[in-house]
């Protein structure tokens, strides 16, 4: 143990002397780390689907959708981008400092911890890491031990490609993560559930460390009585991939549960049986096109939610359950108990209760009166009830007519709100993520000064102060000449 | 509130800190006024949606990202500039739509008092609430469950912020302070250096400012100048005698006056007085005092001082300055008074700090577009103008797609002519797209 700390400690002193000497804040570092990433995606890409396969059981195409093409789409912007997000930006200038220049720069943070989860292990290192990179920062991630073959592929080629005095992978379980906890960073980014999200909040403080928190939640799907039957066939498809095509329902902005009208349910179940099975076969076990559950305690968890009183029957399609192969079934259940686990805790899995109501537009209380999620969906045409859930609910976003692909946007802004988290990255948001705008005024140097700023202070003074900050210049010179009085 | 009642803020100042009243009016009244006429002016454009561009990563759509409001926020203010602290993110809170509590620190009582009043007064109850207290109300306070808690004041108190944040989740802006430097060329203009040092420092609540110079940097060679250019100013300012000027203020209480009187005494530091050092307890005042090259390891040169102490350090080369501020936690604000072009980009480049000032002292807390906030040990977080706005806000993407337009290749069953798609699609280049087009369509 005390071998591992000394390890770490020259690890992370080595980063923080790479640091000190300036060479991440040079434009030319960042932009080789980057294109080192894009070569990495490219060259590694085999291993990478290796690990996923192995790790969660993931299909190339599902691998590369979610985390290979959008992690190059990610270093591709980053690329075209950085030039202008590392310039200066000129801030307006109010008169009351005149004649000045004033300027935001964004400086890096230092050294920075990026502790992400095992569900997308690298789309969740290497998205953070774009930002850290871009910003100037020396990185360490901690992938985590739950995906064991993807975080020793991540250590193994970022070893390779990337600078290693600048960004370390350390991998290990809860000691390592608590060990790095210890340290001063100047920023973590942290990605997973909201009880270890609290520890690492707790062990910030120490160091007054900033920190964002990306969690999770139970992501509703608004799901309205649609007439056309392209618009349901395109909803259904959309539904299913979301919740059993990404990770087997293991994604923090997987659809957690849908609401909708009692007199579209059955309709909506006929179609979402019958793409479940277009899409993963009769036996979606032997289709390879669903992922695994990540190991069997989160296996067992599920396995609970689905036999406690009253959920189990409510189950109107699958509940099958191979303890051996970590397989769950997509299962579908109409209206279990509210007060049921399911039904209270973020299920991540591939389980989805439909909860029913009269009116749709119930669905907003409903949605209120619950924590705040990481994203809202509603599949509707109706203008007024996109309206209201925008302006009645809060969630860190709300997409309508799809789901998850907000993922992919590089002009949104992805993160929680209330329990779902705070902070933000993606695109921009993550540069500025790991970046501290600095703000700069220079006064230009005068060859006189406005002597009514200083003491001793007199009525006189006071009055063409107060001028002054009215920006009364007329007023403010005919009283100094003593021709008006205030 | 602020034009209506402004003698009785004035009054209450003086009684708490003995403000001049012009100080009280430029840096708590004033610049308070300007800042909700900004948000009165600004409200309709902050509150307005963004409107967001997509990509081929999400085509066809539309985005936009919304400013809503976090909920029921918490802000604690601190003791030196009392309504400026407290009234400048209610401003924010209130802008954003959230409901506020704010909490006003009891070693400015008076204020407090005043504070609560007249915002019941004024300012919609249902929505404002100002609870008075010490430690006990605050304590209790952040039991509860806040959306979001600003805090002004020291490290060590934000830290115990940030414990009770943590239990609920609440993001947290700390609005913390740090030893500001102040780095002086002998390129300058020294008069008007030297008056703008003194006013940042003990026209400022008489150093007891968070962005109050806390200690000087200078050439071995340009200290004498610079320390007889503050003499001759400090004379100009406050008198021969400033004990008695009315036009600074006192130390706010007695744990603070032992507190100073500790560092400027401490052995190895006591005999680096070169002007003042005068202390009247009675009266909780202290004179402006200079001290020269105080041993770096000393108590003034570890802790914020906060009070009208100013320590110059010297340094061979004006370069060796950095060294000197970088060897220490981050600041919040960090300042040069320089000519030279190539010192004020090093200054810039090599230092970091919440906000940078060159050529003058404080004044930038009051440009709008400028974010002011700490980072590192002075704070996380910032606000003021539309950052205010901002520090009390979610801002909530939201993507609009339709029903109608092809399906994207993104669903299972999963074929390799999918995969193809997929990759030109997220690759953004448009002739792969169509080549892969036409493959999946063959398929």
């Amino acid at each position: 143990m005390e071998g591992v700390k000394k390890d770490l400690e020259g690890e992370l002193e080595e980063l923080r002397e790479t640091y000190n000497c300036g060479k991440t804040k040079e434009e030319t570092w960042r932009r080789s780390q980057l294109k080192a990433l894009l070569n990495l995606l490219k060259e590694k890409e085999d291993d990478i689907f290796k690990a996923l396969k192995q790790d969660l059981g993931k299909h190339q195409a599902e691998a590369y959708r979610d985390e290979i093409g959008t992690l190059v789409k990610s270093v591709d912007y980053a690329l075209a981008n950085l030039k202008k997000w590392m310039s200066s930006k000129k801030a307006g200038l109010p008169l009351a400092v005149f004649p000045s220049t004033a300027e935001l720069v964004p400086e890096p943070l230092g050294l920075v911890l990026i502790i992400s989860s095992w569900n997308l292990p690298f789309g969740l290192s290497i998205e953070p890491l774009i930002g850290a990179i871009a910003a100037g920062n020396v990185v360490v991630i901690k992938p985590s031990e739950l995906a064991p073959a993807c975080a020793s592929i991540l250590a193994t080629s970022i070893h390779t490609y990337l600078d290693n005095r600048g960004v370390k992978v350390i991998q290990g379980g809860i000691s390592v993560g608590q060990q790095l906890l210890q340290h001063k960073w100047d920023k973590i980014f942290f990605t997973g559930s909201a009880h270890v999200g609290r520890i690492v909040l707790s062990a910030a403080i120490k160091h007054l460390t900033p920190v964002t928190l990306e969690l999770g939640g139970k992501c509703p799907a608004v799901v309205d009585s649609l007439s056309s039957t392209w618009d349901k066939e395109i909803a259904a498809k959309r539904i299913i991939s979301a919740k059993f095509g990404t990770c087997a329902g293991q994604a923090c902005i997987g659809i957690d549960y849908i609401l909708a009208e009692k007199r579209f349910t059955s309709n909506l179940v006929e179609l979402l049986k019958l793409y479940t099975k277009k899409m993963f076969g009769e036996n979606p076990k032997e289709t390879n096109s669903i992922a695994r559950i990540i190991n069997k305690t989160n296996f067992l968890r599920l396995k609970n939610l689905l036999e406690e009183p009253m959920v189990k029957t409510s189950i109107v399609h699958g509940g099958s359950l191979d303890e051996d192969n970590l397989f769950i079934e997509p299962t579908i259940l109409v209206d279990p108990p509210l007060n049921s686990t399911l039904m209270t805790e973020e299920i991540f899995g591939p389980l989805l209760p439909i909860i029913t109501v009269d009116k749709i537009e119930e669905s907003i209380d409903f949605i209120k009166s619950r924590p705040k999620a990481l994203a809202i969906y509603a599949f509707t045409c109706n203008e007024t009830l996109k309206g209201r859930l925008i302006s009645e609910t809060s969630s860190g976003s709300v997409t309508f007519n799809d789901t998850i692909v907000q993922y992919a946007a590089d002009s949104l802004p992805f993160g929680g709100v209330g329990g779902s988290g705070f902070g933000r990255y993606h695109g921009k948001f993550s540069f500025d993520t790991f970046t501290h705008e600095k703000a700069v005024l220079k006064r230009i140097d005068l060859l006189f000064d406005i002597w009514f700023r200083y003491p001793p202070w007199n009525d006189k003074k006071l009055m063409l102060l107060k001028s002054a900050y009215k920006f009364d210049y007329l007023g403010l010179l005919l009283k100094a000449l003593g021709l008006k009085k205030s | 509130m602020l034009e209506e009642r402004e003698r009785d803020i004035i009054k209450a100042l003086h009684k708490d800190l003995s403000k001049p009243e012009f100080e009280a009016f430029i840096s708590e009244i004033s610049m308070t006024k300007g800042s909700c006429k900004l948000a009165i002016k600004e409200l309709n454009h902050w509150m307005r949606p963004q409107k967001a561009k997509t990509s081929m990563a999400t085509f066809p759509s539309s985005a936009e990202i919304l400013s809503e409001p976090l909920g029921v926020v918490l802000i604690i203010s601190t003791w030196n500039y009392p309504f400026l602290l407290s009234l400048e993110p209610v401003i924010g809170a209130l802008a954003a739509g959230n409901a506020v509590v704010l909490k006003p620190s009891e070693i400015a009582p008076a204020s407090s008092s005043v504070l609560k009043e007249l915002l019941e007064e004024y300012v919609d109850n249902s929505a404002l609430r100002v609870i008075e207290g010490a430690v006990t109300e605050t304590s209790a306070l952040l039991e509860q469950k806040w959306d979001k808690i600003f805090y002004t004041g020291s490290g060590r108190v934000g830290r115990i912020v940030m414990v009770a944040a943590a239990k609920h989740l609440t993001p947290v802006i700390l609005e913390l302070g740090g030893k500001c430097p102040v780095v002086v060329d002998s390129n300058v203009n020294l008069p008007v250096a030297a008056k703008r040092i003194i006013a940042g420092k003990w026209g400022c609540n008489n150093g007891q400012t968070c962005i109050a110079p806390d200690y000087l940097i200078t050439t071995k060679a340009f200290a004498p100048k610079l320390i007889d250019a503050l003499r001759y100013e400090l004379l100009e300012f406050f008198g021969e005698n400033p004990m008695e000027s009315e036009d600074i203020s006192r130390i706010v209480n007695l744990y603070h006056f032992t507190r100073l009187t500790k560092l400027m005494d401490e052995d190895k530091v006591s005999d680096k007085v070169v002007l003042g050092g005068q202390r009247n307890e009675n009266r909780l005042k202290i004179s402006p005092t200079i001290l020269l090259d105080v041993p770096e390891d000393s108590l003034i040169m570890k802790e914020e001082i906060f009070g009208p102490l100013l320590p110059i350090l010297t340094v061979e080369n004006l370069e060796d300055s950095f060294a000197v501020i970088n060897s220490r936690s981050k600041p919040l604000a960090a300042y040069c008074f320089t000519n030279n072009e190539e010192v004020k980009k090093d200054f810039v480049r090599n230092i970091s700090a919440g906000g940078m000032l060159i050529n003058d002292t404080i004044v930038h807390l009051t440009v709008s577009t400028l974010p002011f906030g700490g980072v590192g040990e002075s704070g996380m977080g910032s606000y003021h103008g539309k950052f205010s706005f901002d520090a009390f806000s979610h801002k909530k993407a939201v993507l609009y797609r339709t029903l109608q337009g092809e399906t994207y290749p993104r669903f299972p069953p999963y074929t390799a002519g999918k995969l193809g798609l997929l990759r030109a699609l997220l690759g953004g280049n448009t002739f792969h797209i169509i080549l892969s087009l036409i493959r999946w369509l063959k398929d």
